[in-house]
């Protein structure tokens, strides 16, 4: 690696991936939980292009092109699904999700 | 080689900063707007990282696209910090601890890898990151996922206007 430690990546990576998480755990906003979710994924796609840097490989950057794509698709669906959810019980609360089934 | 150094610092500093203010922002839309800026200097990291198209292509995706639909989402709803819901500061407590633990593990996990394993890695080819090498690879060794990727955007299409018009549809 000519330029940084690639080591710092590996932190980096590690920590945004858990402050996603930390959010996921904390909140209770179905939006909210899906920024934390696009957050986990973006630490992920990160460390997808360190590696692919470390290894002169780019085939990581395939694979980012691919997690954004069904992180977008999700981010569609999801939306539809809270707008509706909204629609009915007039609250984002991640609770009401429960009603989903059946 | 100072300044590469000085811009990662930087830019780890921003990223950080901002992923915290999204979570623990209470009001969502300026959530959402943490997060584009955590978009940007994440596509910044890529710049460094000498992978410029998946740079433009993050910015325009993430940052445009779905940070608009999400915003947009969130003005239509009405959400402010009077309706957010919360939980309780235990919870809160807890999800600290337990994320703070999956990190500590992660970060040994590394450590223990790092002491058996080479991290030499191979020095990047000139045209690393370039757009025609990644269109090659694209079209040739991942010809099929990519195909693939299309009908998960038809149903993905489908299943969001679907949701959208299902009172008009039982109607």
């Amino acid at each position: 690696m000519d330029l940084l430690g690639f080591e710092n990546y590996l932190w980096l990576c590690t920590a945004l991936f858990c402050i996603g998480a930390f959010g996921v755990l904390i909140r209770r906003n179905v939006i909210i939980l899906l920024m934390c979710i696009e957050l986990m994924l973006n630490a992920a796609n990160l460390m997808f292009i360190a590696f692919s840097y470390k290894w002169n490989n780019m085939d990581g950057h395939i694979f980012v092109f691919f997690s954004m794509l069904v992180a977008a698709a999700e981010v569609a669906v999801g939306l539809a699904l809270i707008v509706l959810i909204f629609r009915k019980y007039r609250t984002t609360d991640i609770r009401m999700f429960d009603k989903l089934k059946g | 080689m100072e300044i590469n150094n000085f811009v990662f610092v930087l830019l780890s500093v921003i990223t950080l900063l901002c992923a915290m203010g999204v979570v623990l922002v209470k009001n969502p839309i300026h959530s959402g707007l943490y997060l584009v800026l955590t978009m940007f200097s994440i596509a910044g990291h890529y710049v460094l990282l000498s992978a410029q198209f998946v740079a433009v292509v993050n910015i325009i995706v993430y940052a445009g696209a779905v940070m608009v639909l999400l915003l947009f989402v969130m003005m239509l709803l009405n959400l402010n910090k009077e309706n957010e819901p919360l939980k309780s500061f235990k919870v809160k407590m807890l999800g600290a601890i337990v994320s703070g633990m999956m990190l500590v593990s992660m970060v040994a996990m590394y450590k223990v890898k790092m002491t058996t394993q080479s991290l030499a890695g191979i020095p990047i080819s000139k045209d690393f990151g370039y757009v025609k090498p990644l269109g090659n690879l694209l079209f040739t060794k991942y010809v099929f996922p990519f195909e693939l990727s299309s009908i998960l955007f038809l149903a993905a299409i489908v299943g969001a206007v679907f949701l959208g018009n299902r009172n008009k549809i039982e109607q």
